[in-house]
């Protein structure tokens, strides 16, 4: 009886994070377009977000890219396809591995960390002050960071997956005498356009959504410090979900395109 | 439960003069928690108001529900002629301008230096100004007024918590408000401080004839300060006088604030 109380409680407030969460999406495009615009704040947030995660994103994205190539690579030479190594490790890396598993590392960095100081802010009164004074804290902290993680996760999976590339020629330079000039010219060859564009849409997607649910957590923060520490903890849990769920549908709609 | 009009003298003000505030029959409960009952309120141009009440009253909630913060179950809450719990959210900013409000935890932007703290709303407001924001000069005026033009490039965090309390109420009167709500401008600083605060308080309203509402428990600052109190008990108006009038009242719950 009570196991079933539970999990009904469970699944309504599934149900209405759900749907708080888009009604914040919802007032995040509705403030998008109101003035006043804080270009500056956007620069200092965009500068704050890739400083955060940049060397975390470089140093997982090149490990990736080694152990990859490492693992995949007496298995290729068994089927005669070792040739095919770029062309394998590239695709996979680009499409799929690299703007999961950043945009994952990107939500432990950013969104805890906006969850967290969004978090603060209110429960020290910070953002009820911005309220009273009718300086719209919505559009000043909220805006401007949705803004830049939408803006900078696509270009730190970028970066990532150029040092994983990077990773896996090392290993095929040391142990297959494969130049790099002739690695990243495999690698551009087996890439199109159908490889390279719902990666990077999906990348935008992912940055958003990582902003979003930061903000989320962090401005309906509940008062008192462990309401802090929850905020920034379920950030992260939530926005890598999200990810999940996001990944599945754009996997979803380009294999559509793909048969089309 | 008492009416408030069997225990003191309602209204020592005149009547006929210009309502800033007026609340009537607010009432705001969470769960099983009925914090506001019915409480009555009017603010005069000018006037020194205070609200005691004890700590958990619903002082708090109170003043929260009069600037939007938070939405009243039921009653009408009338603010320089605008029924807040009816404006949209661009009237209810515009209003909010010509109202201050001081936090009982002063709630600098603690990622702020104090000039960008007092910069933030003049910045965020620059459309009313149309041209004629002189910001730096409106900044060290109002740090000037509180005696902090030294710690204009200090962060919060390098502040103590009688500076924090000078550099919010600096920046509630930057925008130069017609109200200013004080809640607790005194609480958790020592009883020096919170003189100098209070001197402050009233040289301001002096200085800008705005009219105050001043929310504490501190029976030193509500003598000095106020120039009719209402006392909210069990979450309403349970009482209305001047400093005097209310320290010689015989009722019991009265007297437990002037003790
Ligand atoms: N957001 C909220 N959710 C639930 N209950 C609340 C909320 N805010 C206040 N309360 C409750 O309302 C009551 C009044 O709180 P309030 O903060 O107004 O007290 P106060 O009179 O300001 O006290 P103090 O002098 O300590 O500041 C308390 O019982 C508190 O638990
Ligand atoms: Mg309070």
């Amino acid at each position: 009886m009570t196991v079933a109380l539970d999990i009904r409680d469970r699944i309504t407030s599934f149900f209405k994070e759900v749907g708080d969460l888009s009604f914040f999406a919802g007032r995040f495009f509705k403030e998008f377009f109101k003035p006043p615009f804080e270009f500056n704040e956007l620069l200092r947030q965009c500068y704050s977000v890739g400083n955060r995660s940049m060397t975390l994103v470089g140093i997982t994205g090149f490990i990736i890219g080694l152990v990859l190539t490492l693992q995949t690579r007496p298995t290729m030479i068994e089927f005669g396809a070792v040739s095919w190594m770029p062309d394998m490790v590239g695709i996979s890396i680009v499409r799929e591995v690299g703007p999961v598993v950043i945009a994952l590392i990107c939500a432990g960095r950013i969104a805890s960390g906006m969850g967290a100081e969004l978090g603060s802010m209110r429960v020290t009164e910070q953002i009820d002050a911005m309220e009273v004074s009718g300086t719209n804290p919505f559009n000043y902290l909220v805006v401007t960071r949705i803004t830049a993680t939408t803006l900078m996760v696509p270009l730190l999976v970028l970066f990532g997956d150029i040092l994983a590339l990077y990773g896996s020629s090392l290993v095929e330079y040391f142990k297959g005498d494969v130049s790099f000039q002739l690695y990243f010219n495999e690698v551009f060859n087996s890439l199109e356009y159908g490889d390279l564009i719902p990666a990077t849409i999906k990348s935008f997607f992912f940055g958003f959504a990582i902003g979003l649910v930061g903000c989320y957590k962090g401005y309906f923060c509940k008062k008192g410090t462990v309401g802090v520490g929850k905020a920034a903890n379920t950030a992260v849990v939530m926005a890598s979900m999200l990810i999940f769920i996001l990944d599945f549908i754009a996997v979803f709609i380009s294999d559509i395109f793909y048969e089309l | 439960m008492k009416e408030a009009n069997d225990i003191a003298t309602v209204m020592t003000k005149p009547q006929g003069e210009e309502i800033m505030i007026d609340i009537k029959d607010l009432r705001k409960s969470f769960g099983d928690n009925h914090v506001l009952r019915g409480f009555n309120m009017t603010l005069f141009k000018g006037e020194n108001l205070v609200i005691m009440g004890k700590s958990g009253s619903g002082k708090s909630v109170m003043i929260k529900c009069l600037i939007g913060l938070m939405a009243p179950d039921s009653g009408s809450i009338n603010v320089m002629g605008k029924d807040v719990t009816r404006l949209d959210q661009d009237s209810l900013d515009e209003l909010r301008t010509d109202v201050g409000f001081l936090f009982q935890g002063s709630a600098l932007y603690d990622s702020m230096t104090v000039r960008e703290n007092l910069e933030f709303p003049l910045r965020r407001h620059k459309k009313r100004f149309e041209g004629n924001l002189n910001a730096e000069k409106r900044v060290m005026e109002a740090l000037g007024n509180v005696g902090l033009a030294h710690a204009v490039d200090l962060m919060p965090s390098e502040l103590s918590g009688g500076m924090k309390r000078r550099v919010a109420l600096a920046r509630t009167l930057i925008m130069q408000p017609k109200i200013i709500l004080y809640d607790e401008p005194t609480s958790g600083l020592d009883p020096i401080t919170s003189k100098e605060i209070i001197e402050l308080m009233r040289n301001i309203q002096r200085k800008y004839e705005t009219s105050s509402l001043i929310i504490t428990h501190d029976v030193d600052c509500a003598r000095v300060i106020s120039e009719r109190m209402i006392l909210l008990v069990d979450g309403i108006n349970y009482a209305e006088g001047t400093f005097n009038e209310l320290a010689k009242a015989k009722d019991q719950q009265i007297q437990a604030f002037f003790k």
